[in-house]
């Protein structure tokens, strides 16, 4: 009865207000890029003013407000809200809901068989909730004063005392956690709970392990955040301190305020998240790299286990990494010395996940289609990310590198050219399942090397520039620095590739919208891949199978000796 | 399409969804409420001298209100026991009483409140009151949201009793978990606000 009235649901329940998985993930999607899009724009915009501090931005400058550029020149106030909210917009209304919630929604309950997720109303409520939190967060660039600028993490006192924008931002904040909150609940029991017939934990794919644990991370270590959240909007609209610290006196004047309060305890309650955080959008996407790497190898997953046990323990090690950010703040030697050593051992199971794919493609015949060329990008461009934050994790090396350019060049090469370009990957992958068609190889891999090409005139320079010691967080991006001099020619070359890598994302756009109308036909599996999600119809309907599956094997089974094909998919019984 | 397990139990794990799905709920509220109880510990260790504070508390008032969201846990459980027991009267009035108990601690919570207000002493004051209404506040937050949930399965949604008994009861031992939470944070809260 219930597969009739589906049938007969109109526009608006079947496209807007739907509770099916598929339908949300597109949403996710959709919405996701948009905002991916948007935070862009702001760095393309911080961009202008570092490579010519104190010029007029043609074009684009007037139109942006007397408050903000006037006559087309950026306000530093402007500045330091541009880059605050490039990253809030970046983490967590881009890189998050694209990673887990539309990657995760559209993906995991075909990869594990359930016909939904376990909540499919608690899975629209997390959407609309995000959608929410997300509209907050871009009116605050309405609000007297602009938006949020006091960084994304939000340091108190600077927070506190800032302009209302700051309450928009709290307020998108607590709006986005209880989204991730119910989105990893519902993630968790649907995993738990509705897995088919035959699917047995240790014959998950390694992509619904990835978003499992995820999932546990944002359940766990968002609520400090929300409560750090509320205790920060407490201090702006009541006039508590339990940031503030006694005695604080803002541009030569006492604050009317008790004090008693400790700044330091923002910093903990937030990298309590935010440490984890970095995890949440890393685990995804190596989900995604995997489900390539194996398909288009060939060959079983080399150390299947072995993966999952590492990114068990990555999951819970990264709850206890988090102060690694804190080693300037003076929280003393002991303290500092264990974050170094917890820091150092979670570099061993991401080490361990990155080789056991190096050695998956160890005598394999590679096929080098478009997804798989962005996940084999990911891997090197993950492996500069980790590696470089090794110096880092170090409480003496740290000294010198902390709160440079060497940072943002470490931290972005792990999520621009390592978490998009699995995004991407995963696009190119599954946007057959999702419409029925291929996207095009040509213009896929004018994406991808372009992309490549310009994300790493982006970040490389970073490292020379932070090395130099210039500050992440200078206006004029250290032309008035005496130690910036010798840098300082890199910041018109960043700023270039950095416009550059905009015009590389033209073909991907193109692909996008061209392929789902003239794209070539592409069958049920197009990939012979052996996962469930290819066992379906294309598109999936609502309710995803024509009939429950059964589970008869490993995920990765290719090239199986005895079989007559090179895969043997995991609902099929015999070899 | 319908979704297995939302009112029989998967046979290996033994659980239906929504149980799952409250148990992980609250363990994140574990976290939220873990986290302010840190913030207290760690702004109480960090201060040079802690602001006179729990003096100003009434111990009788919240021990009568510790007692009274106590009771409510009991009839709680009742309400429940009673669904098992196919006595619906039976539930109504133990439901009923577990929502006059949330409301009765409500309002002594109030007149507490009211009582601090009149003496002009706001969350501003100290740090001390910052985080007595604070997490007074957020956990009067949670009584209302759970009182909400209740009063909807005592009144509209007891309908569907009529026509899914079974699920009927795991929704009430659904919201009872909470309510059972919400108490346990008060057993926290009043022992580290009024005594110590």
């Amino acid at each position: 009865m219930s597969d009739h009235n589906h049938e007969k649901l109109g526009f608006w329940r079947k496209y807007i207000f739907s509770t099916d998985h598929k339908v949300i993930g597109l949403q996710y999607g959709i919405t996701g890029s948009f905002f991916l899009f948007f935070g862009f724009c702001l760095m393309m915009l911080m961009r202008w003013q570092l490579a010519y501090p104190g010029q007029p931005l043609p074009f684009v400058g007037n139109l942006l407000g007397e408050s903000n550029m006037p006559m087309g020149y950026m306000l530093p106030e402007f500045y330091n809200a541009l880059g605050a909210m490039h990253g809030t917009i970046m983490v967590f209304l881009a890189i998050v809901p694209l990673i887990f919630g539309a990657f995760g929604n559209y993906i995991v309950p075909l990869q594990i068989g359930a016909p939904d997720m376990a909540f499919p109303k608690l899975n629209a409520i997390s959407y609309w909730c995000y959608l929410l939190g997300g509209v907050v967060m871009v009116a605050s660039f309405w609000a007297p004063g602009g938006a949020a600028n006091s960084g994304w993490t939000s340091y108190a006192p600077l927070s506190v005392t800032a302009t209302i924008g700051q309450t928009y931002w709290l307020f998108g904040m607590v709006l986005l956690i209880t989204s991730s909150l119910l989105g990893s609940v519902n993630f968790i029991t649907t995993v738990v709970q509705l897995r088919a017939e035959g699917m047995t934990w240790f014959r998950l794919p390694f992509f619904v392990w990835a978003q499992l644990v995820t999932a546990f991370l944002l359940l766990l270590a968002f609520p400090p955040l929300e409560a750090a959240g509320v205790l920060q909007l407490m201090d702006r609209l009541a006039g508590t301190s339990f940031f503030m610290p006694s005695g604080l006196v803002v541009g030569g004047e006492a604050l009317g305020i008790s004090g008693g309060g400790s700044p330091l305890l923002w910093q903990h309650l937030f990298w309590f998240l935010a440490h984890p955080e970095v995890y949440v959008l890393i685990l995804p996407a190596l989900g995604i790299v995997t489900e390539i790497i194996a398909n288009n190898t060939r060959k079983p997953l080399y150390g299947y286990k072995i993966m999952i046990y590492s990114i068990l323990f990555l999951g819970f090690l990264s709850f206890i990494v988090w102060a690694h950010h804190m080693y300037l703040t003076g929280m003393g030697t002991t303290v500092s010395t264990f974050f170094q050593t917890t820091t150092l051992i979670i570099s061993i199971p991401s080490v361990v996940i990155i080789t056991t794919l190096f050695i998956t493609l160890w005598g394999g015949s590679i096929r080098f289609n478009t997804p798989m060329l962005f996940a084999l990008g990911f891997l090197p461009m993950f492996g500069i990310g980790g590696l470089t934050g090794l110096p880092l994790a170090f409480n003496a090396t740290d000294i010198p590198l902390h709160d440079t350019y060497y940072v943002i060049g470490h931290f972005h090469y792990v999520v621009a050219p390592g978490t998009i370009f699995a995004l991407f990957a995963g696009v190119y992958y599954w946007f057959p399942k999702i419409t029925g068609r291929h996207m095009s190889e040509v213009l896929g891999k004018t994406h991808f090397w372009a992309s490549i090409l310009f994300m790493n005139g982006i970040f490389m320079p970073m490292f020379i520039q932070g090395m130099a010691g210039v500050s992440r967080r200078l206006y004029d991006g250290g032309a008035t620095y005496e130690l910036a001099q010798g840098v300082l020619h890199w910041n018109e070359f960043m700023s270039i590739s950095a416009w550059l890598l905009a015009l590389a994302q033209i073909p991907f756009l193109i692909n996008l919208f061209w392929s789902p109308f003239k794209g070539k036909k592409a069958n049920d599996n197009p990939w012979e891949a052996t996962t469930l999600e290819w066992s379906t119809p294309t598109p999936p309907p609502h309710g995803n199978f024509l009939e429950a599956p059964k589970v008869y094997r490993g995920p990765y089974e290719y090239s199986v000796p005895g079989s007559s094909k090179d895969y043997s998919p995991q609902s099929q019984k015999e070899i | 399409m319908e979704i297995p397990y939302t009112v029989k139990p998967r046979p290996d794990t033994g659980l239906i969804n929504s149980k799952i799905g409250i148990w992980l709920f609250l363990a994140s509220e574990v976290m939220l409420f873990g986290a302010l109880f840190s913030s207290y510990i760690i702004l109480r260790i960090g201060s040079e001298s802690w602001p006179e504070g729990s003096s100003y508390l009434s111990v009788p008032i919240g021990t009568f209100n510790t007692l009274v969201l106590i009771s409510s846990s009991i009839t709680m459980v009742m309400a429940w026991a009673s669904l098992k027991l196919k006595n619906f009267k039976k539930f109504q009035i133990y439901m009923g009483l577990t929502i006059l108990l949330g409301l009765v601690f409500l309002g002594v919570k109030s007149f507490e409140y009211y009582g601090k207000f009149s003496h002009h002493h706001y969350p501003k004051e100290s740090v001390f009151f910052a985080i007595y209404f604070t997490m007074t506040g957020l956990h009067a937050l949670h009584v209302i949201c759970g009182m909400v949930v209740n009063a909807y399965f005592w009144g509209p949604g007891s309908k569907m009793w009529q026509t899914n008994p079974e699920q009927f009861t795991n929704r009430v031992e659904t919201s009872g978990l909470f309510w059972h939470f919400v108490d346990l944070v008060w057993i926290f809260l009043f022992p580290v606000l009024y005594l110590l």
